[in-house]
């Protein structure tokens, strides 16, 4: 610092920051590990939406406490940054709570943290089925793949579709994909003709469009990453002509609302199974809906958004439960016991595997006036994570 | 013979798609010497223009892509003119290090304008429809692929080898100096050459978007295809870029039919094959 006085000037303002943090001494820190920047950016900010709506439709407060919340940048899956910011988390910021998590092992990289430090953790988004495993202190407020994969899977097999060929993007999520659809599947009767694991840099899908074709199936299953990956695999289902010759499209998260408006026409009459639908009809999503786009006019409301909603929800009952004091394990209790009505319909905490219960939904892609979206036909009602439960 | 006819069917509209994306890069890497890595930040450019001209301003999407194309031309010239040519003397490294800059720079910058979002080119009708080629269907944009590809090798091989500013571009890359002593006005042969390099590069970017779909992070995330296609088909031979584009695109396209568990292994082993074996390029000896 060269200038003598802006030195101190600096310095005393500080010094007022800290005092103004001390008077309100009952503010209680909750630290969002996500990615903020990046090609995974849209998550940080979907987070953001979420999380700051839901404070806002309490009035600001929840339980009558200020909360601070404290964004911290992954990037994309790196577990040891994603340690080190919660580690600062805890040790430097104090944070009372964390929230966030998009990736599998960054989740996992936080495990020990968040067991010694006693901090609950509810995770918004990663969806492998054993990262609530790893730490009593983790609860989550998203979705797994065997807890929308199983009811779909009984729901083919009980309207009369035998032959199913699975085509997932390989890597992890789409392992796990494939293994909950075939290993349900196959317990209901059905048979599964092929498995196909695309590589993950794939870009042309068309000879994957017609192997499926070839296979003679009635149905394919299949699982991809958001964007460009979902948008040129439907592109090539289409242009091939499977939607034609009726091999129905059995999905979960491909058409979510973030990038369903880019398939344009394509993606009417696609099938998917999933927990939350921007169109499902209830006063809490209208109420959720509204808030977001209070806090941005132009943001897009996905599963991602409502995961932190709920996320926030959860955090919220831990801060009634414990009077805003620090400690983890009433603050779980507490979580663990918890049911109520989410903007995606009724769901609870399972005491056991600390996961949501919620209901799956099967949809279709409709057009609604200009925009599509996915309407929900068929309710398979609550599903625990049958990963977990098995 | 069904499926023979789909991979070799498949692997030449797929080997199409990347010649296209790669062709302004063997103009500038090729023909320039210039190792110009924002090249699918010019792809990215001209995806762009052409989406927000179609779907923003209701333009007709035969008179977006000229006029996209035409924009990323001047924006190629312009950086030529006020940036770029100060680095063709300069080492090759400090040309990565330049243009590898500029890539990040146009992707925080897209980020910025348009949003993280995939951007969408919406295809006129005579596109969208798949063509019966008796055995099976093929989508229209690929075939316009396929010709369009075919007319610009030709149209570039013609320029290079035939015309005047064909032999003013190879006599002011390989003697500058030489050349500007004859005459050769080799400021505006360069500042052409690169802003047609860029505008092949938009091109590509609109022709290949049904398959490498328009997204901030464009600008490298295909670059190491494009790279390859480039190296193994030879600096500055056109032809050589279009076998090479139609052998490795054959060879993804026939694993991804057959071996698919393999991911892109096959990809990148016949291409390591083909630089072993042709070091130069597939057509130089």
């Amino acid at each position: 610092m060269k200038h003598p006085i802006a030195g101190r000037a600096l310095a005393l303002s500080v010094a007022l920051a800290a005092v103004s943090i001390s008077a309100h001494a009952q503010t209680i820190k909750v630290g969002i590990v996500g990615p903020f920047s990046g090609p995974f950016a849209h998550y940080g900010t979907l987070f953001k939406h979420g999380a700051e709506a839901y404070i806002a439709s309490q009035g600001g407060k929840l339980a009558g406490k200020e909360i601070e919340l404290i964004y911290r940048d992954t990037g994309g899956p790196n577990p040891s940054q994603a340690k080190n910011l919660t580690q600062e988390l805890i040790v430097k910021d104090k944070v009372d709570y964390l929230g966030g998590f998009v990736f599998t092992p960054n989740a996992f990289a936080v495990a020990p943290l968040i067991n010694q430090s006693r901090t609950p953790t509810v995770v918004f988004n990663a969806a492998t089925s054993a990262i609530t495993d790893k730490s009593e202190y983790f609860v989550r407020t998203s979705y797994t793949l065997w807890q929308l994969t199983v009811p779909l899977a009984q729901w083919a097999a009980k309207n009369g579709i035998t032959k199913v060929v699975t085509a997932v993007t390989d890597y992890g999520p789409g392992i796990d994909a494939e293994t909950a659809w075939k290993s349900e599947f196959i317990k209901q009767g059905g048979t599964v003709v092929e498995s196909i694991r695309m590589p993950i840099a794939t870009t042309d899908f068309t000879p994957f469009a017609q192997r499926i074709k070839a296979t003679g199936a009635q149905a394919v299953y299949t699982f991809l990453p958001g964007g460009p990956p979902s948008l040129g695999f439907v592109k090539a289902y289409n242009e091939n002509g499977l939607a034609k010759d009726g091999v129905r499209f059995l999905g979960t998260a491909e058409t979510d609302e973030l990038d369903l408006q880019k398939f344009g026409d394509a993606a009417i009459g696609l099938t998917t199974a999933f927990h939350y639908s921007a169109a499902h009809d209830s006063p809490q999503n209208r109420a959720f809906l509204d808030a977001v786009k209070k806090r941005d006019p132009n943001a897009i409301s996905n599963y991602a958004t409502v995961g932190a909603w709920d996320g926030m929800a959860v955090i919220h009952k831990m801060i009634e439960a414990t009077g805003g004091k620090k400690d983890g394990q009433k603050a779980i209790a507490a979580a663990r016991a918890m049911q109520w009505e989410s903007p995606r319909g009724p769901v609870r905490i399972d005491p056991k595997t600390r996961h949501i219960v919620q209901n799956v939904y099967l949809r279709k892609v409709e057009k609604v006036g200009d925009s599509l979206v996915n309407k929900e036909e068929l309710n398979f009602g609550p599903q625990v994570d049958h990963g977990l439960d098995k | 013979m069904q499926l023979l006819a789909n991979v070799l069917i498949d692997g030449l509209a797929y080997g199409m798609v990347l010649f296209v994306i790669a062709v302004g890069l063997s103009v500038t890497l090729g023909l320039m010497r210039f190792v110009n890595l924002a090249h699918g930040a010019f792809a990215m450019i001209g995806g762009y223009a052409t989406a927000l001209l179609i779907r923003e301003a209701h333009w007709n999407f035969w008179i977006a892509v000229p006029a996209a194309v035409a924009f990323t031309a001047a924006v190629g010239a312009l950086l030529e003119a006020l940036i770029l040519r100060h680095l063709y003397r300069r080492s090759e490294l400090e040309q990565v290090l330049f243009t590898i800059g500029l890539t990040f720079f146009l992707i925080a910058l897209t980020n910025l304008l348009a949003g993280p979002q995939v951007q969408t080119i919406p295809l006129p009708p005579l596109l969208a429809q798949p063509v019966d080629l008796g055995f099976r269907t093929l989508p229209a944009q690929r075939l316009l692929v396929i010709v369009v590809g075919l007319l610009v090798a030709a149209g570039v091989a013609f320029t290079v080898t035939r015309t005047r500013f064909g032999v003013w571009l190879r006599a002011a890359v390989d003697h500058p100096d030489t050349a500007a002593s004859l005459g050769i006005p080799i400021r505006t042969v360069q500042c052409v050459s690169f802003a047609a390099g860029a505008a092949l590069a938009g091109l590509g970017g609109v022709l290949g978007a049904e398959l490498m779909p328009l997204e901030p992070y464009y600008a490298l995330k295909y670059l190491v295809l494009v790279l390859v296609v480039v190296a193994v088909g030879g600096m500055g031979s056109l032809p050589g870029s279009l076998l090479a584009a139609v052998v490795l695109g054959t060879v993804e396209t026939a694993s991804k039919y057959f071996a698919s568990d393999w991911g892109n292994l096959f990809f990148f082993l016949a291409m390591a094959a083909l630089l072993a074996w042709r070091p130069n390029g597939l057509m130089k000896r």
